[in-house]
């Protein structure tokens, strides 16, 4: 098969309990300025179960075409079924190009297709060009986001995942419409079975416009109620850096950072956050960043729009009630 | 009884490396290398199966040859055996590459129950490599995982995380499973371990040993479908950088009003 055979750029449609991811919408945003750039098609390929009502919801973000693959063991993340839809998907379609949200579920399914296909695929990438020959230019972070590295793939589909809340997504435009091409499904021996689901307290960090991040110059996990009264002022939620998840002081949910979450809010407020390369790789994408030291030569300060130096015992309380004062 | 593999890769010290900006490339002499610390949680988890079932543990590690001092760790750390994959033609693989020849060596291995894998490495952080590994071995796998609820004989319940739902999910032996750090707390290995492993051989296997079981055009930078067009170190962000001190009345104040003039703060909610 010869890389010119595969054509167009096709965006995997993450859906969890039959509603679509929004990073799926981000990558269709991605993928149609790509694609004008190449006079390519944007299609997407959907799995699930009963899905069709929000079929439209693909095209009005971008998609020209969606492959849909209906079937109730689809309905939820079934790998290995996952894995041979799209695969049987690619093979039918030859897309030059595969886009998949860098989710949990995106970088678990991914290389599975690409080693099922020997194709190359570029993990968590936070930047997509057009580079020589129409060729897709992949841009991730490497070494705790300290340098980023420029990828290139020799065989087709050219794949990657890409970080969600990093791609901009079109304006929902109810007026487009596309061609739905509905796949009979193929099912196989799943093995793997779910016997058992539990949602955590429910904190979406990556989702938030405002996080409040508190690291060790805080005293004590008690002392997380001032960051929470903050957050409550600002309409946002608190995070924490690695130290005080390893502390237990709060949950892994809560964390940002190279090993925790990736946030990218309007405003970040980190207080009593010195701001390690592991740190910074989390938030380093934030709007505006507000930094709360004690340290004048903290690191964070070098990355913050506004600082203020001073005891965040002090100096939070009174953010709070200006916040609360001027909403 | 279990057979349990666990791939293990030889990272340098992310608190201390630095970056060669004018070579364009990391400075591996610039800190020691340790087992990326995601597959120590990975060798805990083999050991405790062990533990619980009887078995082995075998470690394999695809590197330079000073990776080495690693899979010797890992022997102090509880691994019965431990293998090195060296060799010219194994360098520059990415992911597609590297998982091609973890998974032949696993199969000139033979029989194994169950592969523990890291969930990603400090260096890459990719995590590509165990789900790679799987599907060329034609077995399931079940990423993320920050809890193993039960092991038997014939099969694993874990418990998988996908954002903020956590799963468990059940799975046949043979399977492949990557851990997250929640998955234990690895322990340290005693003085007399450690004295054990620097007396242990460590088996070195090169391109020629996977002969039988693998091709040799899929290995390396030749057999790598990804290629490193360049690294660009990022500049500085523009971030505005207004520090103030002093008073913290008047600090609140100012940047209370620069929130407000970038309407994050006062605005309509």
């Amino acid at each position: 098969m010869n890389n010119e055979d595969y054509k167009g750029l096709m965006v995997f449609a993450e859906q969890r309990e039959g509603k679509i991811h929004p990073v799926s919408y981000e990558l269709l945003g991605k993928g149609t300025e790509i694609a004008q750039q190449l006079g390519i098609e944007v299609s997407s390929v959907l799995l699930g179960s009963g899905m069709d009502d929000q079929i439209s919801e693909l095209f009005y973000y971008g998609a020209q075409k969606v492959y849909y693959v209906d079937h109730p063991k689809l309905a939820d993340f079934d790998l290995l079924n996952y894995k041979h839809n799209v695969c049987r998907v690619i093979n039918e379609v030859k897309p030059e190009t595969l886009l998949v949200g860098a989710t949990h579920l995106g970088r678990s399914l991914a290389p599975r297709i690409a080693a099922a296909l020997d194709t190359g695929l570029t993990a968590d990438c936070t930047a997509l060009e057009v580079g020589a020959e129409g060729n897709l230019v992949q841009i991730r972070p490497a070494f705790s986001g300290n340098i980023f590295a420029h990828i290139r793939t020799t065989t087709r589909p050219q794949m990657a995942t890409v970080r969600y809340k990093v791609m901009q997504k079109l304006e929902r435009d109810t007026s487009k419409s596309g061609e739905i091409v509905r796949i009979t499904p193929e099912i196989v021996d799943s093995v793997l079975s779910i016997v058992g689901k539990e949602t955590t307290g429910g904190v979406n960090i990556a989702d938030a416009d405002v996080v409040v991040c508190g690291g060790r110059g805080l005293k004590g996990a008690s002392d997380f109620a001032l960051l929470q009264e903050l957050a409550d002022a600002l309409g946002g939620v608190v995070g924490c850096t690695r130290p005080v998840v390893d502390d237990g002081w709060m949950g892994k949910e809560h964390q940002v950072g190279f090993s925790g979450n990736t946030v990218k809010p309007k405003l970040y407020v980190a207080v009593g956050v010195s701001g390690s390369p592991q740190h910074l790789a989390g938030m380093r994408d934030s709007d505006a960043i507000l930094a709360i030291n004690a340290d004048p030569s903290a690191p964070i300060f070098r990355l913050a729009d506004y600082g203020i130096v001073g005891d965040l015992y002090e100096v939070v309380p009174k953010l709070t009630a200006e916040a609360r004062a001027r909403s | 009884m279990a057979d349990i593999i666990v791939p293990i890769k030889q990272v340098p010290d992310m608190e201390r490396v630095k970056f060669d900006t004018e070579a364009g490339r990391i400075d591996r002499s610039s800190a020691s290398g340790e087992i990326n610390p995601f597959d120590l949680n990975a060798l805990e988890a083999a050991v405790q199966l062990k533990e619980k079932l009887g078995g082995t543990v075998t470690t394999i590690s695809m590197g330079p040859p000073q990776a080495e001092s690693s899979v010797r760790d890992s022997l102090a750390r509880g691994a019965d055996r431990g293998i090195l994959l060296v060799g010219k033609e194994f360098a520059g693989a990415d992911t597609w590459a590297t998982s091609y020849v973890l998974a032949s060596a696993i199969k000139k291995l033979g029989a194994f129950d169950i592969i523990v894998c890291g969930e990603k490495t400090v260096d890459g952080d990719t995590g590509q490599v165990g789900p790679e590994i799987a599907e060329w071995l034609s077995i399931p796998h079940i990423a993320y995982v920050s809890e193993i609820r039960e092991a038997s004989d014939s099969s694993i319940v874990v418990v998988a995380e996908m954002e903020s739902d956590h799963y468990a999910i059940q799975s046949p032996l043979p399977t492949l499973i990557t851990v997250t750090k929640d998955v234990n707390v690895p322990r340290l290995p005693s003085f007399a371990d450690k004295m054990k492993a620097r007396k242990a051989e460590i088996e070195t296997w090169g391109a020629a040993d996977l002969a039988d079981v693998a091709d040799a055009a899929n290995f390396g930078l030749k057999g790598s479908p990804t290629r490193l067009n360049k690294v660009v170190i990022p500049s500085e962000e523009g971030r505005k950088g207004e520090v103030f001190r002093g008073s913290p009345d008047e600090a609140v104040k100012k940047v209370a009003d620069a929130l407000q003039a970038l309407g994050v703060l006062g605005s309509a909610k």
